[in-house]
């Protein structure tokens, strides 16, 4: 499948850079005019995605995280949000909505189950010790509706 | 009636303003509600329901322009704390897309939605 558009995004594992990555992923987008709710959709997804990036993976440390986000042909969009922190023992559970590692600070476990049902499809690729690789796809249905209207 | 609007902190564009009435606090909540944000307001909230007259706690969410799974947390865990002394929690002016996720978790089998 061909690349429409693509770009890659380090930045430190910071909570400030959560509303920097849903401004960036937007900005990414945006040129396709996306539906509001798709807009939304992925800036949830990619928000939980890279606070999970942080407090899971960096556990609120230093690090860096990686957004790359890639716009086929088809205008399905994939964004991987990359991480080389602690890594997950068992991606079964952590996906598993309520369950959460910091129970003390309150994390709702939902962060999984907010990414699956804001996307088409979430993979989790990760190996302990080395990171985390959260992947999310969707395909944008407004911009084929807009194909539509104009054939 | 009490009122007194506060802010959470220097450079942070989310906002928490509260006005308590007898045993009822109300809690506006406005920006955008993630992690990074939620930790300053959670801090706000726990030191005005450490007052045990406050037994209905009121989220009225109008001003939230952005919510992920912190939102959920931070409402659970206000839950927890109130059903400890019998109180409650209701929800106010949720958006279609806070609403969407409050409902994803199940939230309002345990916190009432106010129109």
């Amino acid at each position: 499948m061909r690349i429409k558009n693509e770009m890659r995004l380090d930045f430190p594992a910071a909570g400030k850079n959560e509303s920097f990555a849903r401004l960036v992923i937007s900005a990414f987008i945006l040129p396709l005019n996306p539906t509001l709710e798709e807009l939304s959709d992925v800036k949830t997804a990619v928000s939980e995605a890279v606070t999970n990036a942080i407090v899971h993976g960096y556990e609120g440390g230093e690090g860096t995280v990686r957004l790359h986000a890639t716009l086929f042909e088809d205008d399905l969009l994939r964004v991987d949000v990359i991480d080389a922190g602690r890594g997950i023992e068992n991606i079964e559970m952590a996906r598993t909505p309520f369950f959460t590692t910091c129970a003390d600070d309150e994390r709702s476990g939902m962060g999984f189950t907010v990414m699956e049902s804001f996307m088409d499809a979430v993979q989790v690729t990760s190996k302990v010790g080395r990171g985390t690789t959260v992947r999310l796809e969707k395909r944008l249905r407004a911009c084929e509706e807009q194909a539509a209207r104009r054939a | 009636m009490e009122s007194f609007p506060e802010h959470c902190g220097e450079g942070n564009d989310s906002m928490l303003s509260y006005e308590k009435h007898r045993d009822r606090l109300t809690v506006r909540l406005a920006g955008e509600l993630d992690h990074e944000r939620v930790g300053p307001i959670r801090a706000e909230l726990d030191a005005l329901i450490a007052d045990p007259r406050v037994k209905h706690l009121v989220f009225d969410l109008t001003g939230v322009s952005f919510m992920d799974s912190s939102g959920i947390g931070l409402v659970i865990g206000r839950y927890k704390a109130l059903a400890r002394r019998g109180g409650r929690v209701s929800v106010a002016g949720a958006t279609p897309r806070v609403d969407k996720i409050f409902s994803m978790a199940g939230l309002y089998s345990i916190i009432e939605k106010l129109a």
